[in-house]
């Protein structure tokens, strides 16, 4: 019987009344008395030297308040990268500075060179057209091997090439792997680039700044998945602001996928503008603008190769992958590639020797940073897609291949830094085969066929690594941020509860789980808790949310507040019951003394805490606790997808017939969250499996900077999901046994797609080994008739 | 968006009044202007709105049987509304982008824009319409002079549009992934007297008539009858989408299929 209320229960979410209804309030609805707005006059150029630039006409322009160019950040801080990576020499990351806007240089179509406040945002434009920029253009480093050779042109003229690490994890000892690879049965090799994309989250960012000279307070409405980290970031290290004075909201949120993460070049300056200005500073981006300046993702360019033996056993593993980063070093941009990534190697298989070489590159092209999944999916990517060939090559079937090398005792520690806590990979890939009707494949590919199109089958299975941690560790790997988190539970007078969480909502569907839990730890009804988040006012200090870590980690800490709230309110139900506080139970909201009838109700008890007039005089009054979470180590979800596509031999179309998920995610609080956060991730995979292709021309010019060229996913595009989460291995190191879900679809399902093309080109007598990303029409068409 | 004027006269002659003002510009549905006038790529003095004219306004059907389509209907009014009297040409309507932009895009917009890849310049030109301007009358053959190019004159306005029925025709558009334009679209009819053929999306001239296949389709209406015939792909476009060798492919497996859809 499925629950219907609690953990367990498919709770419908309750934000959704006024997302649907058009009562959100998101950063652009807000509007400050007196505000002025702001236009970025952004590079047309991917490089080039600034020469000149003249303002004088655009500040005689009406309605301007004040024009900014590089030279009024002379002195402030930049933008900063949360994550040194240390290189396989030892050295550190070449880390450029990242300007607020542009120094002598511009870097990318879409690098901001001045910044005009007006009264209106017409007039800002206007004015801004008036600004003179003289630049000498130089050449544009695009192609990521060419950009690593000695005597490239330099994206940053101080740094002594662009390469801004080459980092190495696992087997260090050169000669041993080569000697695998020497000794190895068979060997399957694979070029493969993860193609760069675009978040596109519906929401384009925005952010108002305000300023009180009265009280030298700021505050800052910004469209974020972490306020807190923003406010640390740009307080501590861009513009030398007393944390205490400055408020960060991150009110309501139209969809993150990681782009929202960062710390931004244009909430700094609003917040730098607003002082200068002396009046509130608002910008909307336009989506042509977030085409050019939100964090893309992706973007590698990878040689993989496995090793089995003669019993297809994996024996080993290397991988070069060239990661862009882009013109500069977006936040977490180089923990992507990295930590992210090479960790990931093992996959869900114990091959026993691994090395994964990753060199990172400056380029003219966007910042890229983590997206949905963010280093995961690149290398689930290329793990399932060179199993899936060597399968091809060995005429092995490719359940069994993949079966035969599981990892299946647990603990696992892999050869790429990990260690797996539990898992069930048999269990998942047995839940796919009944759900995907694996049986029914051959019947369903001959109808294709009487149909004149190809049928094909796609299977791959995917590990991810949740909820990051733990911070000292994390710390020694260079992360510059701690990666607890943080919740207080507020109980109010009356009984009803706020829980402030460190996690952010934007689209997760927090404000719905997260009551959940609570009610069910007291047995009191959902509606009487509600989630608060977002303002740094208001939340202790949490990381916010991404790498699908809010319930793990953000979870674990709401869990631990709870508990020390129960705690106290049993030490008032005793001294109420004159029992002893050894005998309270707490059950359905009611304290009660064990083997008696004695009970006092929630509500009594949290009235008491307020009103403490019959009250234990040890027991301090008031019932509200904190605690702050920091995991023991990470989450690890994981599962095996099936994908079954149709290609039209006649155009190269592809269109997904049929997709099976089958994940572990550990206990699942609300199925129903569960399911659409699987179907939106498997969307944005088929999205870059089919469609997403961010694509820059030699000059670096961007080809796709609308939705004109640049292709979401539509309703239409992606068929009826089925998911199955009924694998379960809780994880073994959290009160909740949960492990995190959000980006889980991401990963899991563009080795899926591209496999079931391949397994489809095949069947139809075509010998192609591979396609890169995404699978359109007309790449089919070429690799058909190349 | 700068700064201009905005008109919305309830007659032909004032709109034609109303245009005769320097720099000032028509608006039909604005779905391809408007977005022109937010990036600030067009600075018309003025804005003349034809949404106000009844004249323009409605699919009729002529004595002579042909079909009317005032210059300012909506795709999604014909649609509707034609469906009855020229299905194919309703339903090509009823494939131009989504709802939004069907409800208040026009033919006349969409014809007098000409962009290379949109839809009615096809079914223009494969009916062998006449696009009928406030000034004169001017043959499919004769309006669409290549990407974005047409016979009209700076402040001349389509009025309407007047398709003769075929026998039976078709509309096959293979759609570019991110715009949902046509990457190629054809649309093929068949008169008592003859096939005509027209392709859009795919060559760099804008829509054009496939004359040889016109021709193998007259002599003989069956796909086989394009086997042997191939599109040069030396003026096709090639961009992020197809190759020009891919768009010279798809524009004979649309024909194709125009042909099979007919039969
Ligand atoms: C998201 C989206 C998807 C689309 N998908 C498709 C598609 O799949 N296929 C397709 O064919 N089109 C597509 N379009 C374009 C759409 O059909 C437009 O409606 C059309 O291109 C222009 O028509 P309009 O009435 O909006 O013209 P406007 O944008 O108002 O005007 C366009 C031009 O025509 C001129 N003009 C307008 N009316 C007249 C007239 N009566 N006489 C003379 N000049 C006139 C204007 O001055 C202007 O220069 C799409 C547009 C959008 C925004």
């Amino acid at each position: 019987m499925p629950k219907d209320s609690g953990i367990g229960a498919s709770s419908k979410r309750r934000e959704d009344v006024r997302f649907l209804t058009g009562a959100g309030n998101y950063t652009d609805d807000i509007n400050v008395h007196g505000q002025a707005y702001v236009h970025f006059l952004r590079s047309d150029i991917a490089h080039g030297r600034i020469k000149s630039i003249d303002t004088s006409a655009a500040e005689g322009m009406p309605g301007v308040v004040k024009v900014f160019t590089g030279k009024d950040f002379e002195g402030v801080g930049g933008i900063p990268c949360g994550w040194e990576v240390t290189d396989k020499h030892g050295a550190p990351m070449q880390e450029p500075a990242h300007p607020i806007l542009a120094q002598g240089k511009v870097r990318h179509v879409g690098d901001p060179i001045a910044a005009v406040v007006a009264d209106s945002l017409e007039q800002a434009r206007d004015a801004a057209e008036a600004i003179d920029v003289d630049i000498e253009e130089l050449p544009a480093v695009m192609n990521m091997k060419a950009a690593a050779q000695d005597g490239s042109t330099l994206v940053h003229d101080d740094l002594k090439n662009n390469i801004c690490y080459d980092w190495q994890l696992g087997e260090a000892d050169d000669a041993k792997v080569n000697e695998v690879f020497a000794n190895a049965a068979h060997v399957t090799t694979l070029d493969l680039v993860n193609n760069r994309l675009v978040a596109n989250p519906m929401e384009p960012r925005v952010a108002v700044a305000e300023y009180s000279r009265g009280t030298e307070d700021y505050t800052l409405y910004t469209t974020s998945q972490n306020p807190h980290v923003i406010r640390l970031l740009m307080c501590a290290f861009v513009l030398g602001l007393p944390e205490h004075k400055v408020r960060v909201v991150a009110p309501d949120v139209g969809g993150g996928f990681g782009t929202k993460i960062f710390h931004y070049a244009e909430e700094a300056f609003c917040t730098f503008a607003a002082k200068a200005c002396n009046r509130p500073v608002k910008w909307s981006a336009s989506r042509s603008e977030a085409f050019m300046s939100d964090a893309h993702g992706r973007d590698h360019v990878s040689t993989i190769e496995l090793a089995l033996d003669a019993d297809s056993n994996f024996v080993g593993l290397r991988t070069n992958t060239y990661a862009n980063l882009g013109a500069y070093l977006s936040t977490f941009s180089s923990s992507v590639p990295t930590w992210l990534h090479g960790t990931l190697m093992a996959g869900n298989y114990k091959t026993p020797v691994i090395q994964v070489n990753v060199k990172a590159m400056f380029t003219n092209t966007v910042p890229v940073d983590a997206y949905r999944g963010a280093g995961r999916p690149e290398a689930t990517y290329q793990l399932e897609r060179v199993v899936d060939k060597a399968a091809r090559e060995l005429g092995v079937d490719p359940i069994v291949l993949r079966r035969q090398n599981f990892v299946t005792e647990f603990p696992y520690d892999t050869p790429v830094a990990l260690t797996y806590d539990t898992g069930d990979y048999n269990g998942t890939m047995d839940k796919l085969e009944s759900a995907a009707d694996l049986a029914g494949f051959a019947a369903r590919r001959s109808a294709s066929e009487a149909n004149g199109k190809l049928r094909g089958l796609g299977i791959n299975c995917y590990i991810e690594a949740c909820g990051i941690a733990p911070s000292n560790i994390v710390g020694m790997l260079g992360a510059r941020a701690g990666l607890y988190d943080a919740a207080t539970v507020r109980v109010n007078a009356t009984g009803s509860i706020s829980v402030m969480v460190g996690a952010h909502s934007h689209g997760q569907g927090h404000e719905t789980a997260f009551p959940q839990v609570v009610a069910d730890m007291i047995g009191i009804d959902e509606s009487m808790i509600e989630i608060v988040h977002g303002d740094t006012s208001k939340i202790p200090f949490g990381m916010g949310t991404y790498g699908s870590r809010s319930l793990a980690v953000c979870g674990s800490a709401m869990v631990k507040a709870t508990e020390k709230v129960i705690d106290k309110a049993k030490k008032i139900a005793a001294h109420l019951l004159e029992a002893s506080e050894a005998d309270i139970e707490l059950k359905d909201g009611q304290f009660s003394v064990a083997g008696t009838d004695k009970s006092v109700a929630w509500g009594d008890v949290t009235l008491t805490a307020y009103v403490p007039h019959n009250y234990p005089l040890e027991v301090e009054p008031g019932l509200e606790e904190t605690a702050f979470y920091d995991p023991a180590n990470f989450t690890f979800p994981a599962g095996a997808y099936a994908c079954e596509v149709e290609v039209d031999p006649d155009t190269g179309q592809v269109t997904i017939e049929k997709f099976t998920a089958a994940d572990d995610f550990g206990n699942i609080v609300n199925p129903m969250i569960v399911d659409g956060q699987v179907h939106g991730g498997i969307g944005q995979g088929i999205g870059q499996a089919l469609l997403e292709n961010c694509a820059y021309d030699e000059n670096g010019q961007l080809l796709s900077a609308s939705f004109m060229d640049y292709a979401m996913p539509r309703a239409d595009d992606v068929p009826f999901y089925s998911v199955d989460h009924s694998s379960q291995t809780p994880c073994t190191h959290n009160p909740l046994g949960v492990k995190g879900c959000g980006e889980a679809g991401a990963i899991g399902s563009p080795p899926a797609v591209v496999n079931a093309v391949l397994d489809a080109l095949n069947s139809g007598g075509k010998a192609i080994d591979h396609i890169d990303m995404p699978v359109s029409p007309s790449r089919v068409w070429a690799a058909m008739n190349g | 968006m700068y700064n201009f004027e905005f008109e919305k006269p309830s007659t032909i002659a004032d709109a034609v009044a109303a245009l005769g003002v320097e720099d000032a510009q028509a608006l039909g549905g604005g779905q391809t202007l408007i977005p022109t006038l937010k990036q600030r790529l067009a600075a018309p003095s003025s804005l003349v709105s034809l949404s106000g004219i009844a004249e323009l306004q409605g699919v009729c059907i002529e004595d002579d049987g042909s079909v009317a389509i005032g210059g300012a209907t909506t795709h999604a009014t014909v649609a509707h509304e034609a469906a009855s009297s020229y299905p194919a040409l309703a339903a090509l309507a009823g494939q131009i982008g989504d709802p939004a932009v069907r409800n208040r895009g026009t033919i006349g917009g969409s014809i007098a824009n000409n962009d290379p890849a949109a839809c009615y310049p096809a079914g223009a030109l494969g009916s062998g319409a006449t696009i009928v301007t406030d000034k004169r009358q001017i043959g499919a053959d004769d309006f669409f002079q290549g990407m974005f190019t047409t016979a009209l004159e700076e402040g001349e306005i389509i009025t309407s549009v007047r398709f003769p029925v075929p026998l039976a025709a078709s509309y096959q558009k293979f759609l570019q992934p991110a715009s949902r334009f046509a990457l190629v679209g054809v649309y093929l009819a068949r008169f008592s007297d003859g096939v005509r053929v027209a392709v859009t999306g795919a060559s760099e001239d804008g829509v054009f008539r496939w004359s040889e296949a016109e021709q193998a389709l007259t002599k003989e209406f069956r796909p086989d009858a394009l086997m042997d015939l191939q599109i040069n792909p030396m003026n096709m476009i090639g961009d992020l989408h197809g190759s020009k060798a891919y768009r010279a492919h798809l524009v004979g497996v649309m024909t194709k299929r125009a042909v099979e859809a007919t039969l």
